[in-house]
């Protein structure tokens, strides 16, 4: 195993840990994006590349698009006055 | 337009009928079954009062630990019995797992003819340089169908929670929705009029190489998906609606399952082993070959594609 794979590897444990410990609900769902997006990575160097491309448009791009419109929705993410985001928990 | 038939005449047809299902027009239920009217529910202020001291009164019954000797004993055996179970559960799991096979050892039952026929005749018999695709659409094609039809179920399902029938609802969802977005925001424009002919272009070339190198149906229909997302983002339903509205996703999703049934079902009623087929399987690496795996990623691509875009309307303002 390359020392490539072995940082991947520890990248996407951090991201699991912190999108489960993470209070703010915005940050969780962009940490699992990254998560997603290292994942696809992963995919290429196991020689897998259709995974990969499935991963990042699913992954990466379509449930973190529904995780965010649910946010939306359901008010989690509202903006102040002067423009600055402030989160509900 | 001149016409052969009357109009009452053409309404008895099948077609129209037909027609009339699969636009959702006439409710199949309407006048054919018995509805009856329900009544909404009422309850004087005596009951609601009654009803109400009653749940009190059982709750300070139940909850009462200090007086209620049987409450105690159940929950100290209730923990003890948990301890026991979980313990239990973890030596059984440990055991099972204590017999499976060493993790990457040749012989183990996963390495067996399956995988080597796969491999050593799956481009004589598929015509698919991609013996993945091979497998999934040719081989295995039945789970395909399967997977595809619980994507069509799983829009189905969220159609019916997220869905919005009267239009007071809409009105004010989608005023909603529309509350805090950039309007007609110039960076996010002028990037989508780039990127997304590219990324269309892209998920039609995933789509129908899908015989040849990575890809196939389902990542296809992904990627065009995320891109008619992205439009969707950038310009608004307005235009999105121009060319994609919920009618066609029905006629396009129904179209795509019938045509990926009915190429697949003859096979299925010839028997397992459906190699011989009557559709020629042409060179191996040139576009039009392998028979019917290019028609059924097509097939799975339109399904998936609409399915994205759908799930992605239903949460934005249920319904389009």
């Amino acid at each position: 195993m390359t020392i490539f794979t072995c940082i991947l590897l520890g990248f996407l444990v951090v991201c699991a840990i912190a999108a489960s410990l993470s209070k703010n609900l915005l940050n969780t769902i962009l940490i699992f994006m990254s998560y997603s997006l290292i994942m696809s990575v992963i995919w290429i160097m196991l020689e897998s590349p259709d995974l990969a491309i499935t991963e990042a448009a699913v992954g990466a791009g379509v449930t973190t698009l529904l995780f965010l419109v649910t946010l939306k929705k359901i008010h989690a993410i509202i903006k102040k006055d002067g423009g600055e985001e402030e989160k509900h928990e | 337009m001149s016409k052969k038939v009357s109009d009452e005449q053409y309404q008895k047809t099948f077609s129209f009928k037909f027609r009339q299902w699969l636009d959702g027009t006439k409710d199949p239920f309407l006048d054919n079954v018995e509805m009856k009217k329900q009544e909404s529910f009422h309850e004087d202020e005596e009951t609601i009062h009654q009803r109400e001291e009653d749940k009190k009164h059982l709750t300070e019954k139940v909850y009462d630990l200090e007086h209620n000797a049987e409450v105690r004993i159940f929950r100290k055996i209730y923990r003890v019995f948990c301890v026991l179970f979980c313990t239990f559960l973890v030596l059984m799991l440990l055991v099972g797992v204590s017999y499976l096979p060493t993790f990457g050892s040749a012989d183990n039952p996963a390495n067996n003819e399956v995988a080597a026929r796969y491999i050593e005749k799956g481009l004589q018999e598929t015509g698919a340089v991609n013996i993945v695709t091979g497998m999934i659409l040719d081989y295995r094609a039945f789970d395909t169908l399967g997977e595809s039809h619980v994507l069509f179920i799983a829009t189905c399902t969220v159609l019916i929670l997220l869905r919005l029938d009267r239009k007071e609802d809409k009105i004010a969802y989608e005023a909603d929705d529309r509350s805090h977005e950039p309007k007609n925001d110039v960076i996010l424009q002028t990037v989508a009029r780039i990127l997304v002919p590219p990324i269309f272009i892209f998920g039609c070339y995933i789509i129908l190489a899908g015989h040849l190198g990575p890809g196939g149906g389902f990542s296809g229909g992904a990627v065009i998906g995320a891109g008619l997302i992205l439009y969707l983002n950038a310009f608004g339903f307005a235009k999105t609606e121009k060319f994609f509205t919920a009618k066609t996703y029905r006629r396009m999703c129904f179209g795509a399952l019938a045509c990926y049934s009915i190429a697949k079902s003859y096979s299925f009623y010839t028997g397992a082993n459906h190699i011989e087929s009557i559709i020629p399987l042409g060179t191996p690496g040139a576009i039009l070959s392998s028979g019917l795996i290019l028609l059924l990623n097509i097939c799975v691509g339109i399904v998936v594609a609409g399915t994205m875009y759908t799930f992605y309307c239903m949460f934005r303002k249920g319904g389009y």
